[in-house]
């Protein structure tokens, strides 16, 4: 380990209260490196989201119970308050969200809305704002940007948004970008646009982004990192091409197989039997083993450690039992090469 | 074996060579009012002069991207839009006077994107799938309903009195899929019917579907925009563009050559699912054009890298440009005699 990394989340656990419980992240570790693309890949309701808006602190405080720490550049987030959290929340880290045209204001125009953030967090003038705004414009491959400074939202496209949007994310030069599956409203041909766009724009800025997504050939296609979710925590993490061409947990191998790339026709398909747990107690076992066609009697005893097959490589199964152990044992974060 | 299964269904009669459905020039346009007087001020052209057939027992995949007029075909081959123009022929008999929409409707069903939208949620599940056969007098509609709920991987015994908010989205959408076949119908139109469900399960429904089809010997025309999944399913694919069809064929055939440039940048958009070759230039700039309005000549010709004059002055017919019959395609590259610069000649479209 050369640097602190710029992103630590250490045995992370979020509980949603209200008529009944929902355990919706369980232990969660995690480190990023300055500079860093990871994909957070998972299907709905394990936990993906929940992990970008604890981030930035979006959860209501009232029905929320945080558990574990959580240190963006050194400072730990979940003790920022008022002003401290205004400047850190588009400051130091901010979000891309799935829908552009429910996350801009529909009443102000798009170099408005970008102007109003740069002065916000860089204290600047106005005008100075407006260029910031004209060049952030230019910078996301908005053609004639002058003019779609005084654009509205409803006047743009649907990906002319999702730029735009991307343009509001990057004015303050944040050096964590959270995009909660930003192409998946998209159409085909502009989901790859955008998906080149961010590429370009981390190597430009060289920020570090947190993408999330249920579709496994957009991981491929961004990230340098992947981090498989089920019920609330990561079951496999390692370098996007390990974990494509050498998938180990059952759960990613079966995520792989239901893509459906390259599969034969007529051939009928692996599928993971049943449907993922409600979260409405605690898992005190692998989660994913009632799904497990591998799974072993200790798999439902107790909480599988991680597993490093491989440097840079965790995963959270029995099967690996002839691996060591993850460096920090079962609270481990995923470990990084850089 | 499913070919075989869908010809000899008891309904057919036009046997195995005449299409189930045959679309002739589709047109269906929506008026865009605005203003004070409320005078329409533009036009959408949704579907405009669309020709197809769908054979027996063939699973026909759509594909394209949003706009393009996949749902609305849809929409008017089931009669939940009327037709600005053309004709529907199923099995040989003319919608609208040989065959009665009502009649027509038994034997076509349709299963939506939103599994719960698209059930009545004071319904119980076994009242939902009973309910199109009590209405069209068929013997038994409870005995029918718990018959399919096995048959589609739900357990009568658990699920029959629940509700639809009770049920996961996968389960939902295996009850709108039990509701389809409960009319014991031809031909099921699948609506991006598994676009929003997880990839874990999206498998197991398409592997029901697979099952469902040789079983009751069905026709499926199945519209998706993801095209590993059309790839897995469909016989042959019809790649849609602003209210047109630029390209239909095999589907072997299309995905190993695509004969029309925008399909050919549908497939380079796809995800390469290779980290060490992952895509570096975007096939297409910019957004799909707005349906309203749409260009002259060649709708794509505002788009397509290869576009010449001829191109926008000209809207190119569809049809068949080498050895296969079967496939077709609307663009002056592939024909010879259309004066495009490049036309008939071996371009990486």
């Amino acid at each position: 380990m050369s640097k602190a990394p710029l992103l630590q989340i250490e045995n992370l656990h979020v509980r949603f209260k209200s008529d009944r419980t929902v355990h919706a992240i369980n232990g969660l570790n995690l480190h990023l490196q300055e500079g860093e693309m990871l994909a957070l890949l998972g299907e709905s309701g394990s936990g993906k989201s929940v992990t970008l808006k604890t981030l930035l602190r979006l959860l209501p405080p009232k029905r929320t119970e945080i558990d574990g720490t959580v240190q963006v550049n050194g400072t730990d987030i979940m003790t920022l308050s008022g002003t401290r959290l205004s400047a850190y929340r588009g400051g130091d880290v901010s979000m891309v969200f799935q829908e552009p045209a429910l996350a801009l204001d529909p009443v102000y125009t798009i170099g408005d809305q970008i102007a109003e953030t740069v002065m916000r967090h860089k204290s600047v003038g106005r005008a100075e704002a407006r260029q910031v705004a004209l060049d952030m414009l230019t910078r996301v491959r908005i053609p004639s940007p002058e003019r779609r400074l005084k654009n509205y939202p409803h006047e743009m496209s649907g990906g002319m948004r999702q730029r735009a949007m991307i343009a509001l994310a990057l004015a303050s030069r944040p050096k964590l970008l959270l995009a909660d599956e930003p192409t998946t409203a998209l159409d085909a041909t502009v989901q790859i646009q955008i998906l080149l766009l961010l590429r370009e724009l981390q190597r430009e800025f060289g920020m570090s982004i947190i993408f999330v997504t249920h579709d496994i050939g957009v991981a491929v296609e961004i990230s340098d990192r992947v981090a498989v979710m089920y019920a609330g925590n990561i079951v496999e993490s390692g370098s996007t091409r390990d974990i494509i061409k050498d998938a180990r947990h059952p759960y990613t191998r079966g995520l792989l197989a239901a893509n459906l790339h390259g599969v034969d026709r007529g051939r009928r398909l692996d599928t993971i039997a049943g449907s993922p747990p409600s979260l409405e107690t605690k898992p005190d076992a692998c989660s994913f083993a009632p799904r497990c066609t591998e799974a072993r009697p200790q798999c439902l005893r107790a909480l599988p450690p991680f597993f490093a097959p491989s440097p840079g490589r965790q995963v959270a199964c029995n099967l690996e039992e002839g691996y060591s152990p993850a460096s920090h044992g079962l609270t481990a974060a995923p470990a990084i090469a850089c | 074996m499913s070919k075989t299964d869908a010809l000899s269904h008891e309904a057919d009669r036009g046997g195995p060579r005449q299409p189930l459905i045959l679309a002739r020039n589709l047109k269906k346009h929506f008026p865009v009012r605005s203003g004070l007087f409320n005078r329409q001020t533009a036009t959408v052209h949704a579907v405009d002069d669309l020709s197809f057939e769908v054979r027996k027992g063939e699973t026909l995949g759509i594909v394209g991207e949003s706009g393009c007029g996949k749902s609305t075909t849809a929409r008017l081959l089931i009669g939940l839009m009327e037709l600005d123009d053309g004709s529907i022929i199923f099995d040989g008999d003319i919608l609208g006077s040989d065959i009665s929409l009502k009649d027509m409707r038994r034997s076509v069903q349709m299963v939506f994107q939103d599994s719960y939208a698209s059930l009545n949620p004071r319904l119980t599940i076994s009242d939902t799938i009973a309910f199109g056969p009590k209405v069209q007098g068929l013997s038994d509609p409870k005995d029918r309903a718990r018959h399919l709920m096995a048959r589609v991987g739900l357990d009568p015994n658990r699920f029959a009195h629940r509700y639809p908010h009770e049920l996961s989205g996968g389960q939902r959408q295996r009850v709108n899929i039990a509701r389809a076949l409960a009319m014991s119908p031809r031909l099921v139109i699948l609506d991006e019917a598994v676009s929003a469900l997880d990839k874990s399960v999206e498998a197991q429904v398409l592997n029901l579907l697979t099952d469902l089809r040789v079983e009751f010997g069905l026709t499926y025309i199945f519209i998706s925009h993801d095209l590993n999944v059309v790839r897995y399913i469909s016989d042959r694919v019809l790649v849609m563009y602003l209210g047109e069809v630029v390209e239909i064929g095999p589907v072997d055939a299309i995905y190993a050559k695509q004969a029309h440039p925008y399909t050919a940048s549908l497939f380079a958009a796809m995800p390469s699912m290779d980290p060490d070759n992952r895509t570096q230039e975007p096939p297409l700039a910019g957004d799909p054009p707005n349906p309203i309005d749409p260009p002259p000549g060649c709708r794509f010709h505002t788009r397509c890298r290869f576009a010449e004059h001829v191109c926008r002055d000209k809207r190119p017919a569809l049809a068949a440009f080498g050895d296969d019959p079967d496939h077709l395609a609307a663009c002056h590259l592939r024909d010879p005699s259309s004066g495009h610069s490049l036309a008939g000649k071996e371009i990486a479209a």
